[in-house]
């Protein structure tokens, strides 16, 4: 099944949340040479900051522990080399926590190669005049309330981490596709000139970027889109090859399926124009692509295309913005929906009369509208959840919302059931510039001895 | 006599930002002229005129036997600071499989 001339890459996680099991089973049953753990949401990394604020030593993905604890005996057994931006805030501190694993666990002395440079916090302060992507605005409209900015950095710094033999290598921000692409070109010397080869490169990263969602996850609809043990589902890995053909497959024995439906459901998943998929490696062009089912679970990659990388990082700006808060409480039997809007009514002038007042406010009555909207168009439910939410600066104004929701279940119409405890979040909003890559100084550190 | 885009096409949504992304991918490749035809960017638009102000652009992938919708101004300011309960938009693809479409036959 697999030759020789070949080297496989697994994908481990597609995001902090993802499901631990089937990495262990990619590492155990999958022969990968590596495993990568996509571990960073947009405002991942401003709460990360937040933490290591708080404890110098934290900052990094708390699922380190959890993952590497995990799959780390097998790993190094076997030789397969990890690679993931679990590093978050604090790649060093990550290391230096992914070290300590290592020893409790008997492995030894293991190095670590970090990715630094992704943080640019302290250069943009002085970039004022950056446009934000998002408005137009100038970055200076959010530098006092910045917690965060990080660059999405690319393949080129990962592949010299993975240069320096370490079996680990962790980084901050980096590219989703870039942390699939970088042991592709550590392994098979492609260059950014190579744009055939990094185009099917950068391909196969965004196909695993996501884990299941090539292998069923996000995909099943019963009696149309059927998926096989759905509860088992494994891990997906590229076969990719010198020359830059590429096959994706998953896990053997394994459930779900890997097959041309669900490969492209993520293929096109968070691209925009598909000739012009930006990474930071190259600009993707995905509209020539062909995928063909080779065997059961082989789905093979071709034609793809890309040009030459943008002069400039993608900056992920993360600022404090309010909070928010919501409240809910169900409604059941009779005129259950009538008297969630009364509900609803009542709670919003009670904020009123109390003085609060949000820069957004929304009412959903789950199970009929909280979803699609259009609350007059669909059917009545026999019984409906009344959710209130709202955004504003006011810590108080936030917390009253989820207080007088639970309050209906004295002060409210009759039979209010089931109110959730009053919620507050920080909003961690994110904003991004366009940075000149000469500015940034990526570079890698290796703690320990390669 | 209608068709919904659900009977002949299968579909995913993503976000980045405060912009929706909505795959459409035919089961079989006969369809896909019928969509180019039928399945506009204005009729999504309209589709989705209570959850998106737009605009929409359609990007035909005739390679992949689909279709990539791109709508903006559709996830309540974006993940980060939306009060939607579904801050992704991950079940706008349901939105779009319940378009309904004049009869191909």
């Amino acid at each position: 099944m697999r030759s020789k001339d070949a080297v496989r890459v697994g994908s481990g996680a597609g995001t902090s949340d993802d499901r631990l099991i089937p990495a262990l089973e990619l590492a155990e049953r999958g022969d990968i040479d590596y495993l990568v753990f996509e571990c960073l949401a947009e405002r991942t990394v401003s709460r990360e900051n937040l933490s290591r604020s708080k404890n110098p030593d934290q900052g990094y993905s708390p699922s380190l522990h959890a993952r590497l604890r995990m799959v780390l005996p097998t790993c190094i057994g076997k030789g397969i080399r990890i690679v993931s931006n679990m590093g978050a805030a604090n790649p060093l501190g990550g290391a230096r926590a992914a070290r300590q694993e290592a020893a409790d666990l008997g492995l030894g002395d293991i190095a670590v190669a970090v990715v630094l440079g992704d943080d640019v916090s302290s250069l943009v302060q002085h970039k004022g005049e950056l446009r934000l992507i998002e408005n137009g605005e100038p970055l200076e409209s959010i530098l006092p309330k910045m917690i965060s900015a990080n660059a999405y950095l690319g393949a080129d710094v990962v592949c010299e981490a993975l240069h320096t033999g370490a079996p680990i290598v962790l980084s901050g921000r980096v590219a989703d596709p870039s942390l699939f692409l970088a042991p592709m070109m550590h392994e098979f010397g492609w260059a950014y000139d190579d744009l055939p080869k990094i185009a099917q490169g950068t391909a196969a990263g965004h196909l695993l970027e996501c884990t299941a969602s090539v292998t069923g996850g996000c995909f099943g609809w019963p009696g149309k889109k059927d998926v096989p043990d759905l509860a088992r589902n494994g891990f997906p890995f590229a076969d990719v090859k010198a020359d830059g053909s590429i096959v994706i497959g998953k896990t053997p024995g394994s459930g779900g399926r890997l097959d041309v439906m669900t490969c492209t459901e993520q293929l096109i998943y968070e691209i925009h124009d598909p000739a012009a998929y930006i990474t930071p490696d190259c600009v993707l062009d995905i509209t020539g692509i062909a995928l063909t089912q080779e065997a059961p679970d082989r789905v093979r990659v071709t034609h793809a295309k890309a040009r030459h990388a943008t002069p400039t990082y993608k900056v992920n700006v993360g600022y404090a913005d309010g909070y928010i808060g919501e409240g809910e409480v169900s409604y059941g039997g009779i005129d259950a929906v009538a008297r969630a809007k009364w509900a609803a009514e009542i709670v919003k002038e009670r904020l009123k009369l109390q003085g609060f007042a949000y820069d957004d406010f929304r009412v959903d009555l789950i199970g009929m509208s909280s979803l699609h909207d259009q609350v007059a168009i669909r059917p009545e439910p026999y019984e409906v959840r009344l959710r209130m939410a709202g955004r504003t600066n006011d810590r108080k104004a936030a917390h009253a919302i989820g207080f007088e929701v639970r309050a209906l279940h004295m002060h409210g119409p009759g039979g209010a059931g089931g109110a959730c405890e009053p919620r507050v979040r920080d909003v961690l909003a994110v904003k991004s510039v366009l940075l000149p890559k000469s500015m940034v100084n990526a570079q890698v550190i290796v703690e320990g001895t390669p | 006599m209608s068709v919904r885009v659900y009977d002949l096409a299968h579909s995913r949504a993503g976000d980045k930002g405060n912009t929706s992304n909505i795959s459409v991918i035919c089961y079989d490749a006969s369809h896909w002229e019928f969509l180019e035809r039928e399945l506009t960017a204005e009729r999504v638009a309209d589709a989705f005129r209570h959850l998106a102000k737009g605009p929409v652009r359609r990007y035909p992938l005739r390679n992949l036997k689909a279709f990539n919708f791109v709508i903006e101004n559709a996830l309540g300011g974006g993940v980060t600071v939306s009060l939607a309960q579904d801050i992704h938009g991950k079940s706008y693809s349901n939105v779009m499989l319940a378009i309904e479409l004049p009869d191909p036959k």
